[in-house]
This record gives C-alpha cells, structure tokens and sequence, in this order.
C-alpha cells in the first residue's frame, strides 16, 4: 500500500499518534514520517483531528436533523453555488449533493427543535435556487464515524494464557 | 485409619504430565487489579462481526445437530481452496481434510494417529506447551531439541538430524512460532525436508499462526518437494480470524494419516461443533479482508514493541511471525520467573517466563502484542522502570 494511504489509516484511527509511533509503526524514520503528515496537512488532505463526542453523556441539548433540499441547479456552476452557500452556515455540520429523491443532504445542529426550524425558514429554505426542504429530526444515534455509541464490548480474555 | 491414596491409581504417564509453568503467574496476576497484560495467547480482536453474525443465523435457522465426522462439507470445500490459495497446497476435501475442534485436537489426534508407544517424536523449543504432553499422552517419547536466542529461535536441519534415532517417528515444527514468534527461511525448511526423507521421519507441522507472517512469505512445509504425503498440517481460525473460543481447526494430509485421525476423532470427539463450522465458512468466504486488516494491525504494533524493547535495553531478536516479541532479559541478571514475578508484582504488566515454553526460553519473556497500541506503550513504559532497578 501507498505510504500516504497507511499514514492516513491510522490516523484517521486514532489521531492521537505521535510522529515517533507513527514512524515505527510504518517503519519510516521519524522525518520523513512528519514531511508526510505536513503535506498531508498541507494539501488540505488530513482536514483536522478532533474528538470524537457522544454528547447524549453529558446533559447538552443538542438537536440533530437531517434536511432533504432540492435544488434548481445553476448553469456551469450546477449545485456547487448554492451547496457553498449552504455551507458556510456554521450550524451545516456536513452537506452532501445525493442521487435520488432530493439533491442536497444537510445535516445541521442546533440547541432546540426551534431552532433548527427557525434556520431552515429563515436561511435555508429562501436561498436563490432552493426549492424545497424537508426535515428529519435525528432522535437517537447509534453509530457515528464507525464507533458504536454504547460502551465498549471490554477485554473479555483471561489475563494469561499460553 | 488408614487413607486410600486414590492418585495412586492414576495412569502413571497422566500423573507425570508436569503442571503448566503459567499457573502460578496467572494466579498471581488474576489476583491484582490494573494489570495490563501481555501474557495472553490470542488475538484483542473480537471475531468479526460478519463471522459472529452468520453463526447467529444458523441457529436461527435451526443448525444445532452433528455434522459429517470429517466437518460440513461446505466447509471442508472451503479449507480446499483457501489453503491452496494462500499456502498452495492442494488438497481433497472429501478425504484429505478433517475438521477439528482447534489445532489442539488436531495435534493429539495426530499423534495417536501416528505414535507407537516408544516412538520418539523430535519437538524442537521453546514450543507451545501442550506439546510435550501431548507426544507422552499418545504413548510417545518427546525429544526436545533447544534452539538458541542468537539463532533467532530457529531449529537446523543438522540440529534435526543429530536428534534422530532408530526410534523416531515424527519431527513436529511450528512456524511462525509460539512463544518466540521465530519465522523459518524457506531454504533452512528444504534442508529439514531432506533430512525427513533421507531418514524417513514424518512431519506434523503446526501452522496456525501462518497467516501472522509479516517480512517474509509463509512456506507451507507440505509445498515443499516430497513433503506433502509426508506430511500433516495442522491449521485453525484462532489467530488468522480471532477465533480462539469457537474452537475449530483442520488437518490436511494424505487419506491414510487423516482416515486414521477422522477414525479416533468419530469415536472421542464425534464433530466439531456446528455453531463454529458455520462460523468457520463465512470467515473463509467473506472473512479475508478482516482478516488482512488484523494482521495489519499486528505488524504495527510488533514494530512499536521491537523498538521499545530497544529503547529499554532488552536485546530482542526481530520476530517475522505470531504475535508475540521474546525479549532477552539475561542483562537484568533476573531469571525468567523472577523477572516475571517483580512485573506483575511491582510494575503490574503480565508477561509469561519464557522457560515456561521450555529450558531454553530460560532468560527471556513472552510479550503478546495482541493488545492496544495504548496499552502496549504504557506496558513497556513500566517494564523498562523495572529493567533500570536491576543490575
């Protein structure tokens, strides 16, 4: 496998690695290790490293909903205008030009139920282009970025064996 | 009064079956709480959940009965091809391949199959360490063959053939190995091979840490000239799928050495459970990018431990197979158990004294890396605070 695609796996595993784990696990020595990772970085390639939170722990309200937009799309640019326009609304958590049904997926987060509503009223669904929404609320989540909300299976095995 | 000594009336061989070397350090480390352990035998992973997931199907759907003494059909078909896939080696799956309840049935049927009593049967070590007990149960005479740290654990073919006697029957191997995690080179296996021949010794080669094989690729011993017939292979899904409490392996051989282990099998074991066949084929059907993926993972985390047991001192040779590291930890002048002993008391870090794999383990310990890169890194941090108490 390519260099950049085993430094990528693993550190989309677990972004908590160091340059130096990283090097000795892909057998790399330690600089050439961190000139990946930069140009990674750099080329936009690796976005971020963050937390992964299950927030239903701690008492937060946090409303997640799903809504479904169609869109009339615009000559030369297609869906990228109005999927940019969409986007930069910080409470767009991710958005997603779909085959099928409808056109754009975006996920937003919001305190309330009010409030998502009241973005998708006042700033989603008056947008140039869009021409309807639909919106699902989230009502439990079970599985998020390939991790399974609810505790850990645990080390079952017997602490020696031969 | 006087007391009935019942052990008396104990089969003499069975009474002199020495206890396992781990038992004491197993209490000692069960005993404790916070104790990361490097001392276990099997894979972190839990069975895929495509594996787990189709075993659950087939009770849904009623599979609870015995299977053909030999294994499910379909399975055995399976073995067939995986194994001539990945190993190359070919074999019928109507009467060359026996479906076992994990390599350590294999292991003992194959030696009742072939020992005679007083049938030597050469075990080089450190080894797993049923096997010893195993020759001696099946009326045999287990001949242990040392092999040493500066060989990287290899045994010789001169080693081999200076152990042979009129008396031998059976050389039995296990590669990537079990406890040091040693890889043998293909060319140090032809040379074995010859010497079989030329003394007409058979071959139980155990290999079920085959697909752990990291810089090198696997030779199957019965790929190699004149070896096949000569030859039975033990295989199993414990390592290569995470498998170890379903209890299913295989052995592959000629229709006489696996018709006379399917005979003995029919009358003590009569199948391997059908929950773990059905599991078994769809690890062999679907199960290989699972399978790749953890192997993956293994060999990263084999590289974390080489280089912290250089950074601590503990001279370890590079092991190419298995999951285990076999550090050398004579230059903290502890033997293996007191070495051991201080981990778990001091350190809280579970390993198994390499002597428990034979005398010549003396002087090192067994580190399993199936565990988590945090724990690994952490339980190497300790041991290297308890090397630097130490002369």
């Amino acid at each position: 496998m390519d260099v950049r695609m085993e430094v990528l796996e693993l550190l989309a595993e677990n972004a908590r690695l160091t340059i130096e784990q990283l090097a000795t696990m892909l057998d790399l020595d330690e600089q050439e290790a961190r000139r990946l990772v930069e140009e990674l970085e750099e080329s936009h390639t690796i976005l971020g490293y963050r937390t992964l939170v299950n927030w239903d722990k701690v008492q937060k309200e946090r409303v997640t909903a799903l809504i479904e937009v169609k869109v009339t799309p615009q000559r030369d640019v297609g869906f990228r205008a109005v999927a940019e326009r969409i986007g930069r609304f910080p409470e767009v958590k991710s958005l997603h030009l779909m085959s099928g049904a409808y056109d754009l997926a975006v996920f937003i987060e919001g305190r309330t139920m009010q409030e998502v509503a009241f973005f998708v009223a006042t700033k989603l669904a008056p947008i140039d282009g869009v021409m309807s929404t639909t919106t699902h609320f989230v009502l439990q989540t079970f599985k998020k970025e390939g991790i399974l909300l609810e505790e850990a299976d645990g080390d079952h095995r017997l602490v020696m064996s031969p | 009064m006087t007391t009935y000594n019942w052990a008396d009336r104990l089969n003499p061989t069975v009474r002199e079956v020495k206890p396992s070397g781990i038992r004491r350090f197993f209490d000692m480390a069960s005993e404790m709480k916070g104790v990361i352990s490097l001392g276990v035998g099997e894979p972190d992973f839990v069975t895929p959940w495509r594996i787990r997931e189709a075993s659950i199907y087939a009770l849904e759907k009623g599979y609870t009965m015995y299977t053909a003494n030999s294994g499910l059909p379909e399975l055995r078909r399976e073995i067939s091809r995986f194994t001539a896939d990945c190993f190359g080696c070919t074999y019928d799956s109507n009467s060359e391949v026996l479906v076992t309840v994990g390599v350590s049935e294999g292991l003992d049927l194959a030696l009742r199959a072939i020992v005679a009593p007083g049938d030597e049967i050469i075990v080089p070590e450190p080894c797993y360490v049923s096997y010893q007990p195993c020759v001696a149960l099946a009326g045999g005479i287990p001949v242990p063959v040392p092999t040493r740290g500066e060989d990287g654990f290899v045994v010789t073919a001169a080693q081999i053939e200076a152990a042979i006697t009129p008396r031998t029957k059976a050389l039995l191997l296990c590669y990537p190995n079990n406890p040091t995690g040693a890889v043998i080179s293909r060319a140090e296996l032809e040379a074995i091979a010859e010497v079989c021949a030329t003394h007409d010794i058979l071959v139980i080669s155990d290999e079920i840490y085959a697909a752990l094989t990291y810089e090198s690729e696997h030779t199957c011993f019965a790929t190699l000239p004149g070896m096949r017939d000569r030859t039975i292979l033990l295989q199993g899904f414990s390592k290569a799928f995470a498998m170890t409490g379903w209890r299913v392996g295989y052995a592959l051989g000629n229709t006489d050495f696996i018709g006379a282990m399917t005979k003995i099998h029919q009358f003590t074991m009569l199948c391997a459970p059908i929950t773990a066949q059905m599991a078994a084929i769809e690890a062999l059907k679907n199960g290989r990018e699972d399978m790749h993926r953890m192997v993956n993972q293994y060999n990263h985390r084999r590289r974390l431990c080489l280089k912290a047991c250089q950074e601590i001192g503990l001279p370890c040779f590079n092991p190419g197979g298995a999951f285990y590291v076999f550090p050398d930890i004579r230059p903290t002048g502890l033997s293996s158990e007191e070495f051991t002993e201080r981990l778990i008391k001091e350190e809280k870090v579970a390993v198994v004294p390499g002597n428990a794999f034979g005398e010549c383990g003396e002087g090192y310990i067994r580190c399993s890396y199936a565990a988590s890169v945090d724990n690994l890194t952490e339980a190497f941090k300790r041991i290297g605070r308890l090397v630097q108490r130490t002369p």
